[in-house]
């Protein structure tokens, strides 16, 4: 069994390593994980340096992506807040996938009215436009980082609860999962060893393609100020502070969303990679499902 | 037939029950006493008491749920914390702006991915197909309101081309309408084309592999339409709950976009909502559009039932 | 030869077209090949190729469709792809010719790209006639007006070679609707008549049912009635039973078998199963790793089978007269057509290898009866 997952390990690695969109995403990855680490350091200068002395230049050898209206630097700002970007969309896709995986194995493996109770949950949450729920969330709530990552994984839980069902549904009924019941194995050590590896490679592109839409509704959230509160940075909030002057400060639309941008092309670039080579047939349901709300 | 458009009007039913509970429960969920929270600093006590009475604060929680309930099938979704209105009257009253971004949106969106996406699955591996590949993965990766953004700084700011933001209602001066709507609309409307060409695509080029379309070309019938009857009929019929999906989400109000193009539709009720705890107006808003997503999911699940023939005999 | 006494030669050869629209009849008639082409190009023919082996065996009706030196080569990923290469045959009215051998052995590859249906990633070079018309000389859209009018297909799986949103009815008469210029009332009408002479009980009724209302054998009569709809001279018959369970095979054999009669068609019949040829087919050639490797009358290569892979064959199929024993299997795997060996495709599995030359060189398809070819070193010995 572990040479058959090690196997696989390298025809994925090998796959992905043709793939010049894939090395690509994942070099832009390795380049954020750095900046989110290191941000603060890479830093020119301060976040709050306010300057006003300085104040909505263009970008310069001083000010390389340019001043806000307050003069803060734009680039210090757009490296700090790559952290917290990096932060919410893990922390809110962890979220959704430990819910919906739990959520997922036992509506699938026990069948029968909790099942039933559980997916009418899942379909109902399916109801809402993604950020519209979030937003509703988070409005409850109270704004936050923590709503914030909250309200994003419980919108994104039920695309997780559903695969896995679906596959628990198909792995139930084979020879190995039948002998291992028959055999007294526990349910938990049955789901544990015998039906998650089984599934594990539609939740890895799920995973990976969700943490896409769910940096992307981060910076929708704190577009709307919903997300981590000023005076800390975040890519959608300072979309919205600098959405007022952008006709004669074009950096501060420019270069936030830029950033945004290419954080979720590359987990999009990976994702979609990843799907290439271990699900292939996955239909793109849960993308026609991401809604632009 | 029939019967299977019951149990889906059924389904949807007990779907749209467990919406109003979740909807009810965001009330709830307000950390202390939502009314005095929403009142703020314009606290006076008559108000407070007049507006947790009407919201049926005072209550237990299951009977504070029927009276919900009772009343919202009557069209009865409370009333404005701020401003006292009823909330079903405040949110059908931005329902037209929406509809006209929304649909005008859509429309843009399908008249770029149709083409696209079938040129791209008929001609694979051509230019068309290249550029229809980069162009899903930007519009799924951009996130919207950057795109705004851009269209602003060049179609306001550069060009001078547009307004930068505002609403003119359709009904009032079609051509003002249209110059106000074309940077919104065709913001969501490219990230909207961008889904629906890599799914037509996909959809198309799965069935140019059929047996049946080798069939048709066995028959001597001229490519056009190999395509058009064959090819398209069966493909686009999946491509039908897609556009319906996207649709419905659009009708759900851009949020974002109608922020940052000042659009006083039904998203940006839910965001003036949000920015003043007016939490009955953010319910009423929130259970509308839930209610529409569903309708027309159901809309389109009857409609693709009738555009496949396997799926009536079931 | 005038282009008047052309014209009548393809009434005599075609009766049944004197019920289509003569309008049509005309249209077409100028993308035959004036006849003097046609005699001069046979001649050449047979001086210079003396692998046309049933080419001086003359029977009642004349040669409908004709393949020489087909090859054809599919780009794929892992390199080119040598699919078929240098096969020759021919089909005259009235008869059958049946293709033989395993998956992957270039049979149906032959008639997709003699017809113009190959993958797009093919490349075909060979010289493909049908009645007076170089095909292979044609462009595609010539080719594909005569697809359809002139050829019928009967394709392998009836659960997926009728497009599931359109009535039968329509997809039964589609291509007489485009050849033939008939109106949709009119299709409607021949369509039931189609569904009739296939055996499709209360065609009427049916007519305008989904392909999903029907059964597998049901189905595979509808594909069989669209082929036939527009009178074709050919009728090319892909593997049509293997889809099917034993007793609606026979059916469809039967089907076809009468059909012909009635209609004078000629039949290709691609098959893995010997025992369908044994039944109806008058030549029989036998592929092997894009080579025919042995042709003939039916009855000679059945009576007297001298390619090792053909005996192979032959006694790898369940006899009753021997029931109870093993089967007798070829042991190995057919040959990638992306890397064939160098000599005889079929060496590497061969029980005999006679012949030194045999792992290196490639035989050359030899005369050892009337009409009968094989491609062996050691013609008229068995080993």
């Amino acid at each position: 069994m572990s040479g058959a997952s090690e196997s696989t390990r390298r025809r994925v690695l090998d796959a992905l390593r043709r793939d010049p969109l894939a090395v690509g995403g994942t070099l832009v990855l390795l380049l954020l994980v750095v900046v989110g680490v290191a941000g603060p350091w890479l830093a020119p200068s301060g976040v709050n340096d306010v300057d006003v002395d300085a104040m909505l230049r263009p970008p310069s050898g001083a000010h390389p992506f340019g001043t806000d209206e307050l003069g803060r630097d734009v680039l210090s700002r757009v490296l700090v807040a790559a952290r917290v970007s990096l932060q919410v969309g893990v922390v809110s896709v962890g979220i959704a996938l430990v819910a919906g995986v739990t959520l997922g194995l036992f509506a699938g493996y026990y069948r029968g009215w909790l099942d039933s109770v559980l997916m009418r949950c899942m379909d109902v949450l399916f109801a809402f436009p993604v950020l519209l729920l979030a937003v509703a969330i988070v409005a409850v709530l109270g704004p936050g980082l923590l709503t914030a990552m909250v309200a994003i994984g419980v919108v994104y839980t039920p695309i997780f609860a559903r695969i896995t069902r679906a596959g628990v549904l198909a792995v139930r009924e084979q020879v190995f999962v039948r002998a291992a019941v028959s055999i007294g194995a526990s349910d938990l050590r049955i789901m544990r060893r015998h039906v998650l590896p089984n599934i594990a490679a539609p939740l890895i592109v799920q995973t990976s393609l969700s943490l896409a839409f769910a940096i992307l509704s981060e910076a929708a959230l704190s577009f709307l100020g919903l997300g981590i509160q000023p005076p800390a940075p975040a890519w959608g909030r300072m979309l919205f502070d600098g959405r007022g002057f952008v006709t004669d400060a074009w950096w501060l639309g420019v270069f936030p969303g830029a950033a945004i941008f290419l954080t979720v092309l590359a987990f999009n670039l990976v994702g979609d990679a990843l799907r290439d080579v271990l699900d292939p047939r996955q239909l793109t349901l849960s993308e026609a499902r991401r809604s632009t709300a | 037939m029939t019967r299977f458009v019951l149990r889906r009007v059924l389904q949807s039913a007990v779907v749209l029950l467990g919406v109003t509970l979740v909807v009810f429960l965001l009330l709830q969920l307000v950390p202390g006493d939502p009314v005095r929270v929403a009142l703020g600093t314009r606290f006076d006590p008559q108000t407070y008491e007049a507006l947790r009475a009407r919201a049926g604060l005072d209550q237990p929680l299951p009977v504070q749920y029927a009276s919900y309930l009772g009343h919202a099938l009557t069209g009865d979704l409370g009333v404005s914390f701020r401003t006292g209105q009823p909330v079903s009257r405040i949110v059908l009253d931005r329902l037209p702006a929406t509809l006209s971004l929304a649909l005008t949106a859509v429309v843009f969106a399908l008249l770029v991915a149709f083409p696209l996406g079938i040129v791209a699955a008929v001609r694979s591996g051509s230019a068309v197909d290249h550029a229809a590949r980069v162009f899903s993965q930007f519009g799924v990766s951009v996130p919207d309101f950057w795109m705004g953004i851009m269209g602003i700084i060049l179609f306001a700011g550069v060009l001078g081309w547009l307004p930068p933001s505002g609403y003119v209602a359709l009904t009032e001066d079609p051509g003002r309408w249209a110059s106000h709507v074309a940077l919104p609309a065709v913001t969501v409307g490219l990230v909207t084309a961008s889904i629906l060409t890599r799914f037509i695509r996909s959809s198309v080029l799965e069935v140019l592999s059929a047996d049946y379309v080798r069939t048709a070309e066995a028959k001597g019938l001229r490519n056009r339409v190999v395509i058009l009857r064959h090819v398209l009929r069966n493909a686009l019929i999946p491509v039908v709950t897609v556009v319906a999906v996207q649709l419905a989400s659009l009708l759900g109000g851009v949020i974002v976009i109608e922020v940052l193009f000042a659009w006083p539709g039904i998203g940006r009720l839910t965001f003036d909502a949000v920015q003043a705890r007016d939490y009955p107006v953010l319910q009423g808003a929130v259970l509308l559009v839930a209610a529409l997503f569903l309708l027309v999911n159901l809309l389109v699940d009857i409609l693709y039932a009738r555009l496949d023939p396997r799926i009536t005999v079931k | 030869m005038s282009e008047r006494t052309e014209r009548s030669e393809g009434h005599e050869r075609m009766p049944s077209q004197h019920r289509l629209s003569e309008r049509t009849e005309r249209s077409e008639g100028h993308e035959r090949m004036p006849s003097q082409h046609r005699l001069s190009e046979r001649t050449e023919r047979s001086e210079g190729h003396e692998r046309m082996p049933s080419q001086h065996r003359m029977t009642s009706g004349d040669v409908v469709f004709s393949v020489e030196d087909l090859t054809v080569t599919v780009g794929t990923r892992r390199g080119p792809a040598r699919a078929v290469a240098g096969v020759s045959w021919q089909v005259r009215a009235g008869e059958t010719f049946a293709l033989v051998g395993e998956s992957g052995s270039g049979k149906s590859m032959t008639l997709l790209a003699a017809t113009g249906l190959a993958p797009r990633a093919a490349t075909v070079t060979g010289r493909v006639r049908l009645l007076d018309t170089e095909l292979s000389a044609l462009p595609d859209d010539r080719r594909r007006r005569l697809r359809g009018r002139h050829v019928g297909f009967v394709f392998q799986d009836p659960m997926t070679s009728l497009n599931p949103v359109l009535p039968v009815g329509r997809q039964v008469t589609e291509a007489a609707e485009a050849h033939l210029g008939l109106t949709r009332r009119a299709a409607r009408t021949r369509a039931v008549e189609l569904l009739d002479l296939v055996g499709i009980p209360s065609a009427a009724q049916r007519v305008d049912a989904f392909p999903h209302q029907f059964s597998g054998g049901m189905r595979q009569r509808v594909v069989i009635a669209m082929a036939l709809a527009c009178e074709p001279d050919l009728l090319i018959a892909d593997e049509p039973t293997t889809a099917l369970d034993v007793t609606t095979q026979a059916q469809i054999v039967e089907l076809v078998a009468d059909l012909q009669q009635r209609l004078g068609t000629a039949v290709v019949w691609v098959t893995h199963d010997l025992g369908v040829v044994a039944g109806i087919a008058d030549t029989v050639a036998v592929m092997y790793g894009g080579r025919i490797v042995e042709q003939g009358p039916v009855d000679a290569v059945f009576d007297a089978p001298t390619h090792p892979y053909t005996r192979a064959l032959l006694a790898a199929r369940p006899d009753p007269a021997r029931r109870g024993e093993d089967l007798v299997t070829i042991p190995g795997a057919p040959p990638s057509p992306l890397d064939l060996p160098p000599g005889c495709a079929f060496w590497p599995r061969c029980p005999v290898r006679a012949d030194p030359r045999c792992e290196h060189e490639l035989p050359p398809l030899t005369p050892v009866g009337d009409g009968h070819t094989v491609r062996t070193f050691y013609p008229g010995e068995t080993p």
